[in-house]
């Protein structure tokens, strides 16, 4: 199913500039797969080589980080909001 | 124990005229007990309708307003004197004439009040960074009559700062971004007490400059300075307000000892040139305006005990769909610095150097579109 993911900041340059995307899939690691084909180059954006999230980004369902939910194998259903959240460093400089 | 206490000129007409009286007591508030049952026309003086020592009196014991003691619970000695001072017009050891008069916005509500003012007053807050983020925070926290402002900062103020950083203006253009804050602070309030630190955090530094304030509030613009007053704060028990922006976006939340730090949430630093810096990715103006301010709002909550804090939630700011969107944030029990096992147990010094685009190639790409 359809499932609206948010995209912030770095990311949203590797989807052409938007902030939000669609992307299918049951679980958000079906969807990170999704965004893989849709845009080459997403995961390693997010992920690390072992199928690990980067520490430095998070991943919420709605308004809960996925890590105290199932991780990658959360599950995910039509209305769901996903946001991808980098670190962002941004202050003064 | 028989405790001395002082009644102003015009509370003496509900104690016979007396200007000093007998009363016992352990604390101040079984004295004040004792001095109303004893001379109960002076309740209404000195107390407000919920039995508190009203707003515009203050307490002191010896020569110690009890608001920087232990309150109404500060204990009391024979030979202590404890004196009853209401704010007088004329004059008042409580607050100055011109104090009043420019707090007064403050003092009406009853959610801040003459006591929450104090508080404001009594308060130590050290800003890292006084850019973009520090500049709407100090201005302010020092309008609002924050007692001490720590500014740390070792840059100079750069003709690009003056797109956002308003503490700073185009003749400080060379200056030490911290003299130049102290200026525009003592400007709008010159109570204020800054302390100006010209160097850059490091493992060496932090814990001794950090250990005197009661809050510290993040508006660094760098991963490796983030992380170090992080982990200087969990060490410190100090609350951290953090505040951090990029393009047209800004992420905001506070850290409050045992509850969470920045690690839970990015428990290590991206590497170096995958996440660009405002230099290199550019920022709009406004954008640290508005999380500054946010910043400002919720240490003015903590320092005043007033609303619900952002602890516990990251606030995420987009300034395009003018949206405001939270997340829960908890204390990871893994987190490896404030954690059940914390495997971080001293500050660290992130090497950070450029990998990504440098400010000069960025600058070039946006003007060729022109």
């Amino acid at each position: 199913m359809a499932v609206e993911v948010r995209v912030t900041a770095v990311l949203q340059q590797v989807v052409g500039g938007a902030k939000t995307v669609q992307s299918e899939g049951g679980t958000v690691s079906e969807l990170l797969d999704d965004l893989e084909r849709r845009y080459p180059g997403f995961k390693a954006q997010v992920m690390a080589q072992d199928g690990q999230l980067h520490r430095f980004v998070n991943i919420y369902k709605n308004d809960e980080d996925i890590r105290y939910l199932g991780q990658l194998g959360t599950a995910v259903a039509q209305g769901d909001v996903i946001s991808i959240l980098p670190a962002l460093a941004g202050g003064f400089a | 124990m028989s405790i001395s206490v002082y009644i102003p000129g015009p509370f003496r007409s509900a104690t016979g005229n007396q200007a000093k009286i007998e009363a016992d007591g352990n604390n101040v508030e079984e004295v004040l007990k004792e001095v109303g049952r004893k001379y109960p026309g002076i309740k209404s003086l000195v107390f407000d309708m919920s039995g508190d020592v009203a707003d515009h009196v203050a307490i002191f014991v010896n020569s110690r307003d009890i608001g920087t003691l232990q309150g109404k619970s500060t204990s009391v000695a024979d030979g202590d004197e404890v004196s009853i001072v209401p704010a007088m017009s004329g004059g008042a050891i409580g607050w100055t004439e011109e104090q009043i008069q420019r707090y007064s916005r403050h003092i009406v509500m009853p959610q801040v009040g003459g006591k929450g003012q104090r508080k404001l007053l009594n308060a130590k807050v050290l800003l890292v960074g006084a850019g973009g983020l520090g500049s709407p925070t100090a201005m302010y926290l020092a309008a609002a009559g924050v007692g001490t402002i720590g500014l740390i900062d070792a840059d100079v103020v750069d003709l690009s700062n003056l797109q956002r950083q308003l503490l700073h203006d185009t003749n400080d253009v060379g200056r030490p971004k911290v003299d130049s804050g102290a200026e525009r602070i003592h400007d709008l309030n010159p109570e204020v007490n800054v302390v100006k630190y010209r160097t850059l955090l490091t493992s060496d530094n932090a814990m001794e400059i950090i250990k005197d304030f009661d809050i510290v509030i993040n508006g660094c613009d760098n991963f490796p300075t983030r992380y170090l007053v992080n982990d200087a704060c969990v060490f410190l028990k100090k609350p951290l307000v953090d505040g951090s922006i990029l393009f047209f976006e800004g992420q905001a939340s506070v850290y409050l000892p045992g509850q969470g730090c920045y690690r839970c949430l990015y428990p290590a630093p991206p590497p170096p040139g995958m996440v660009p810096s405002c230099a290199e990715g550019g920022v709009l103006g406004v954008l640290p305006g508005i999380v500054g301010c946010i910043d400002a709002i919720e240490a003015i909550k903590l320092i005043l005990g007033l609303g619900e804090s952002l602890a516990g939630r990251l606030l995420l700011f987009d300034a395009l769909k003018m949206e405001f969107r939270t997340m829960k944030l908890r204390r990871d029990p893994q987190c490896p610095v404030c954690g059940d096992n914390p495997t971080v147990t001293e500050l660290i010094d992130y090497e950070e150097f450029c990998n990504g685009v440098s400010p000069a190639a960025a600058v070039a790409a946006g003007l060729a579109g022109d």
